[in-house]
């Protein structure tokens, strides 16, 4: 190492980290129009059971595929339940679900992109291998998968996703995590006997933060779409747990009956949110970029 | 490369089920107790007591002789079984890659050489598709065209091959929506890149006719990323068949792959799971092929960026 002297760590460091509104700012319209959507079904996800109008699993078959009323906004579904309230409370397990998935991708894919690029060697040469094998199992495969052994559910579906996407995460990471490395002013820290550790969590991770939460929101949409299709599909959430996913399965009758509101209600519901996911997604990769160095 | 991910794979899935809890011999019995001699009879059968890579190893030759074991739902071959859906699904998937192919790298193209409305409306349209789930596409063309319009099958296979056509074509549809519009946004930035380049920018000024200036400067340069992303997308619908099969009663691979989930038939999981898996790995390897034929920098090997 060339450097001798300590060096002013404050003149080498990046001199200021956007703030959250500074950033939804950059986004753009469209950004915060999504950020408001995002901010909504948040909402409903955490509150959706308290807000419904009805109980949601409190079904009279005498109503089944009654359409929209005064008292009953969006009628009711194929076992006589009040839509709009499953509509709500079915929010929490949707959201749950991508929430876990992408808090274990970005916990694991964050970890092991900062320790290959710290590291370097063979432990690199580890994680961008391993990439290439989990590359050839389908998310979406996994989790049938994890069905079969573990039984269907939503856990062990968001657990087989967040393995099969964590590589994806580690490795559009350990790119950023390598330019930082290379960084002056980390090796002006490590000469001034900082550890490493400290290094990478005050300094690095915080620097890659908006690639970070970029990757975390466009992660969400992909889980969310996945993880709604296996509960389609019978192998995630269980009936009669209101559950976006669920409830297309559950009224995919009505689309042959011409009752078609209660399966497409949902559906929608799903495109909804991740298509805010998506653009959010996109527009914090290119403020990231924008701001990147 | 292939060979070796193959294994892992393999490995992964003979792995993960072996690990199962249950008991074999109770699931092969159908859940009543055996006596003891036909326990001995099935443990030799199975090599149920042999250690575990010696297990690993007897299925994956096994596999490789095309014996994927017994279903114990049906009293089958796997092979037999898997043989019998496996045209379903490649027919879906592939026809789902040629819309995706034809109609997602055209509109990029297009959209990416003209700038103005066409392409805004492509970039909005393109937006939400993305984040359509193919269940969702498949419920919504089921009451639009099959429902509605009547133009086309709800549900089931079809009989001959025009037949068949006619019934792919809402479940390929579904499949395609959201890869289709993932991969004509990715080729509209491509184009739009290339067609901002500064040797574009000077063929332009030399008075290179815009036929041989798109063709041979910006469509050959963008066709890297456009065959990136098109592996990665077709490379995934072998997967999400699955749903779209299931939506629409079609008698495939991923549809009885659900089934046998919820059922618990773990031979036929396995089987399924390894030949998705292979033809998942096969796909990627061909884009690698497609890479070097494209980009002559390109060696096999290493994956274009």
């Amino acid at each position: 190492m060339s450097i001798t002297a300590a060096l002013p760590v404050g003149d080498l460091a990046p001199a200021k980290r956007s703030s959250v509104l500074g950033t939804l700012r950059a986004t753009g319209p469209a950004g915060m129009a999504s950020a408001v959507v995002i901010g909504a079904a948040t909402f409903v996800a955490v509150f959706g059971v308290v807000i419904a109008p009805y109980d949601p699993n409190l079904g009279n078959l005498t109503q089944a595929w009654l359409g929209p009323s005064a008292s009953h906004l969006l009628g009711f579904d194929a076992q006589g339940r009040d839509l709009l309230s499953r509509l709500l409370a079915g929010a929490w397990t949707s959201m749950l679900g991508p929430l876990l998935v992408v808090g274990i991708c970005i916990g694991a894919g964050t970890a092991l992109a900062v320790l290959a690029a710290w590291r370097g060697g063979a432990l690199d040469t580890v994680v961008s291998s391993g990439l290439n094998v989990v590359f050839a199992f389908p998310g979406i495969l996994l989790a049938i998968l994890a069905a079969a052994i573990f039984g269907a559910g939503l856990i062990a579906a968001s657990l087989a996703l967040a393995i099969a996407y964590t590589p994806y995460v580690a490795r559009v990471l350990r790119g950023a995590a390598l330019r930082e490395r290379g960084q002056q002013y980390v090796a002006a820290l490590e000469v001034q006997g900082v550890s490493a550790l400290r290094i990478c969590i005050r300094h690095i991770v915080p620097n890659i933060a908006p690639l970070i939460v970029a990757q975390a929101t466009i992660l969400f949409g992909y889980a969310m779409v996945t993880l709604a299709a296996i509960s389609f599909l019978g192998l995630g959430v269980q009936p009669p747990a209101p559950n976006w996913g669920v409830m297309v399965s559950e009224n995919q009758q009505g689309i042959l009956q011409g009752t078609p509101l209660p399966a497409l209600a949902a559906g929608a519901a799903i495109v909804v949110v991740v298509v805010a996911f998506n653009v959010l997604g996109e527009r914090l990769f290119e403020v990231a970029r924008r701001g990147g160095r | 490369m292939l060979v070796a991910s193959l294994l892992v794979a393999s490995f992964v899935i003979f792995g993960a089920v072996y690990l199962a809890p249950g008991n074999v011999i109770s699931a092969l019995g159908g859940g009543r107790s055996l006596p003891a001699s036909s326990v001995k009879v099935l443990e030799a059968r199975y090599h149920l007591n042999a250690p575990f890579l010696a297990q690993y190893w007897y299925w994956l030759t096994n596999a490789l002789h095309g014996n994927l074991g017994i279903s114990i739902t049906l009293r089958e071959n796997v092979s037999t079984l898997i043989a019998s859906r496996i045209w379903t699904t490649a027919g879906l998937v592939l026809y789902a890659s040629i819309l995706i192919l034809l109609f997602g790298i055209g509109l990029g193209v297009v959209s990416g050489l003209r700038p103005g409305l066409f392409d805004t409306g492509t970039l909005v349209v393109s937006a939400v598709s993305a984040a359509i789930p193919a269940f969702v596409a498949a419920i919504v063309l089921i009451f639009l065209f099959a429902v509605k319009l009547t133009w086309f099958p709800a549900v089931g296979n079809g009989t001959d091959l025009l037949d068949n056509v006619r019934h792919f074509t809402l479940p390929a549809i579904a499949l395609a929506i959201s890869s289709l519009a993932v991969v004509a946004r990715v080729t509209r930035a491509a184009v739009r890149e290339e067609s901002q380049r500064e040797h574009v920018q000077t063929a332009r000024s030399r008075g290179i006719p815009p036929r041989q200036l798109i063709r041979r400067h910006i469509l050959r340069n963008a066709a890297i990323p456009v065959t990136t992303i098109s592996g990665i997308t077709v490379a995934s619908l072998i997967a999400v068949a699955a749903v779209v099969e299931v939506a629409f009663g079609l008698n495939g691979l991923g549809a009885y792959l659900v089934q046998s989930a919820q059922d618990k038939d773990l031979a036929v999981v396995q089987g399924i799971s390894l030949v998705l898996v292979t033809a998942f790995v096969v796909v990627n390897v061909l884009v690698d092929v497609l890479y070097a034929v494209i980009d002559p920098r390109v060696t096999l090997g290493a994956r274009a960026q």
